[in-house]
């Protein structure tokens, strides 16, 4: 589905197979992402007179931080669902007047190639012409992250949903999974996403985190150079205060109940390395359960390329940059979640430092100390949210560890225990495990914690996403 | 106070397309993906596993899990979280891969 319709004014839309360039030369710049980073990114680049070809698989601006309704829904007040709704409708209208940005929606780069010039090879759609080959001297990956999920008893159950998921359901379809939502897992998203739901009617009988927060103690200077963030939490935690939400800490849903669709959740404390505390179980019923531990980065077009990558406080792989947003690829930036998860803010910060990086030109000083203040914060975050090794405790030998492939946790011991396979790849090849349509996304972190392998291993895939055979098949443009 | 999602934002969409799933009309928003679709009218699955027959719908909502394939006008595999609800669709609930009547 071709999509070229674009709120920016102005789009290059769907070209025909073919290269897209700035006036038959390469452009200077290729944006992959037009979330925070990669907007704050394009417009500062073409601000310094660069010509930029913004890439990005959604059909609007935005990445999933600023989703937002489809026009034809006529919100008049989306920013009711959204922090910091200015930063973006004043990057939407600088895009919108700049003509040194050429917006590619709905085009899904699935891979990237090194020469002269970087070539882009995106897909628009299902048949053999769909297809687009963008040019560029140099590219930024401001691809995002998608979340971590840890699996329990039930969790494949209608009615448990991502705690991103159901945020994005809600910003861009109006819509819950249910009426009685119960938010659950780890990071600073599962705040963020009960405030929005209770914002929107849906009643969070309780918000479960599994860590005590006691980890963000530690780092009080750099608490006390964000209070910008501060002043966020604190928000939330008002709105879930008046609508009398249950914040519980040192706590998961250790099941989910339900034959079609989930009904009740059992919620348990958990000890400092996140293993359940016998006897301590409750049931709250509910209809929907929304779920994350955090956020990975997705960095495959760069990892595939041999991009150096940097482990996180968390135990994720984020690509690794230098102080202007380069990576050890000559011609390759990155910037915000994929350089390590960090926020809106973060992002903003490092897309325009990685403007001016490609733009040859010298960084501003309050945009440098931005990003150095938001990046120590969320290495802080990162730490204070590290999943224990104890979590494997809610398991049991049936709980389906890999969706797709539906292989639960009795096979991955199984190959682990009996067949001596000792690191993810290896019990990816014996039980199938993350060899599914989604590879592995949702299950990756569990598998690599099960299988006792390295964790933190940077993923690599020839294919970054899904690609007609027909269009793989054609002779490049 | 808003206390439901389209009140919250002050939307003022069209009027709903229909879209029929396993042949009963859902009301569809302008803009609205199927997901959407379903999940406003209280459907939350619409796929079974192959393995295990397993009832199944949305669960990332941004197109990366795949758990929300459903057969949308005769195609199979199509990711609802992504694909803009028409008018006169049909949806399917997906057995299995997907294929079953193309015997491979
Ligand atoms: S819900 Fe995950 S791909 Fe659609």
């Amino acid at each position: 589905m071709p999509n070229s319709r674009s709120e920016s004014g102005r789009s290059a839309g769907a070209h025909p197979a073919g290269a897209a360039r700035a006036g038959g030369r390469p452009y200077d710049l290729a944006v992959v992402g037009a979330g925070p980073a990669g907007l704050a990114a394009a417009v500062t680049a073409a601000d310094l007179g660069l010509r930029v070809a913004l890439v990005d698989a959604g059909a609007r601006i935005g990445g999933q931080y600023y989703r937002h309704p489809a026009p034809e829904l006529g919100a008049a007040r989306p920013e009711r669902l959204h922090h910091g709704w200015s930063a973006f409708a004043g990057l939407r209208e600088r895009l919108a007047a700049h003509a040194g940005v050429d917006h590619l929606a709905g085009h899904h780069v699935w891979a990237a190639e090194r020469g002269p010039v970087w070539r882009l090879h995106t897909t628009h759609g299902p048949e053999a012409a769909d297809r687009t080959t963008v040019e560029a001297g140099a590219v930024l990956l401001a691809t995002g992250a998608y979340e971590r999920q840890l699996p329990f008893p039930g969790w494949t159950l209608p009615g448990v949903v991502t705690a991103g998921g159901a945020q994005a359901m809600l910003k861009s379809g109006l819509v819950l999974p249910g009426r009685r939502i119960v938010v659950a897992g780890s990071g600073p998203l599962l705040l963020a996403a009960a405030s929005s739901l209770v914002h929107a009617g849906a009643e969070v009988p309780a918000v479960v985190e599994a860590t005590d927060y006691l980890g963000y103690a530690k780092g009080l200077p750099t608490l006390l150079g964000n209070p910008a963030k501060l002043v966020e939490g604190a928000r939330h935690g008002a709105t879930l205060l008046r609508h009398r939400v249950r914040l519980r800490r040192s706590g998961a849903v250790v099941e989910a109940h339900g034959t079609d669709r989930v009904t009740a959740v059992t919620v348990a404390r958990l000890d400092g390395d996140w293993r359940p505390v016998p006897g301590t179980e409750r049931r709250i019923a509910c209809d929907a359960v929304a779920v994350g531990h955090g956020l990975v980065p997705q960095i495959e077009l760069a990892t595939e390329l041999g991009a150096a990558t940097r482990t996180t406080p968390d135990g994720a792989v984020a690509l690794a940059v230098d102080a202007e947003q380069r990576t050890s690829l000559d011609g390759l930036f990155a910037a915000g979640e994929t350089c390590g998860v960090g926020g809106a803010d973060l992002a903003l910060a490092e897309g325009v430092l990685a403007a001016y990086a490609v733009a040859g030109r010298p960084a501003p000083r309050g945009a440098v100390v931005r990003r150095d203040r938001r990046r120590a914060f969320a290495e802080l975050m990162a730490a204070a949210h590290v999943p224990g090794a104890g979590w494997t405790g809610w398991l049991t030998p049936e709980t389906d560890v890999c969706r797709c492939e539906e292989v639960p946790v009795a096979r991955i011991r199984e190959a682990v225990e009996e067949l001596g396979a000792g690191d993810a790849r290896t019990v990816k090849l014996l039980t199938r495990a993350g060899m599914g349509w989604c590879q592995g996304r949702m299950c990756g972190a569990a598998v690599a914690c099960l299988s006792g392998g390295p964790e933190g291993r940077a993923d690599s895939r020839p294919l970054s996403c899904p690609v007609p055979l027909a269009q793989l098949a054609e002779p490049p443009a | 106070m808003g206390r439901n999602p389209i009140d919250l934002v002050g939307a003022e969409p069209g009027p709903a397309r229909t879209v029929l799933f396993d042949g009963r009309p859902v009301p569809a928003l302008p803009g609205q993906t199927i997901a959407a679709a379903l999940w406003a009218a209280g459907v939350l699955a619409w796929r079974t596993t192959r393995d295990g027959g397993r009832p199944r719908g949305a669960f990332c909502g941004i197109g990366q899990c795949f758990d929300c394939l459903a057969t949308v006008n005769g195609r199979p595999n199509r990711r609802t979280c992504l694909e803009p609800a028409e008018d006169g669709d049909t949806v399917t609930t997906q057995e299995g891969h997907g294929h079953a009547e193309l015997a491979i």
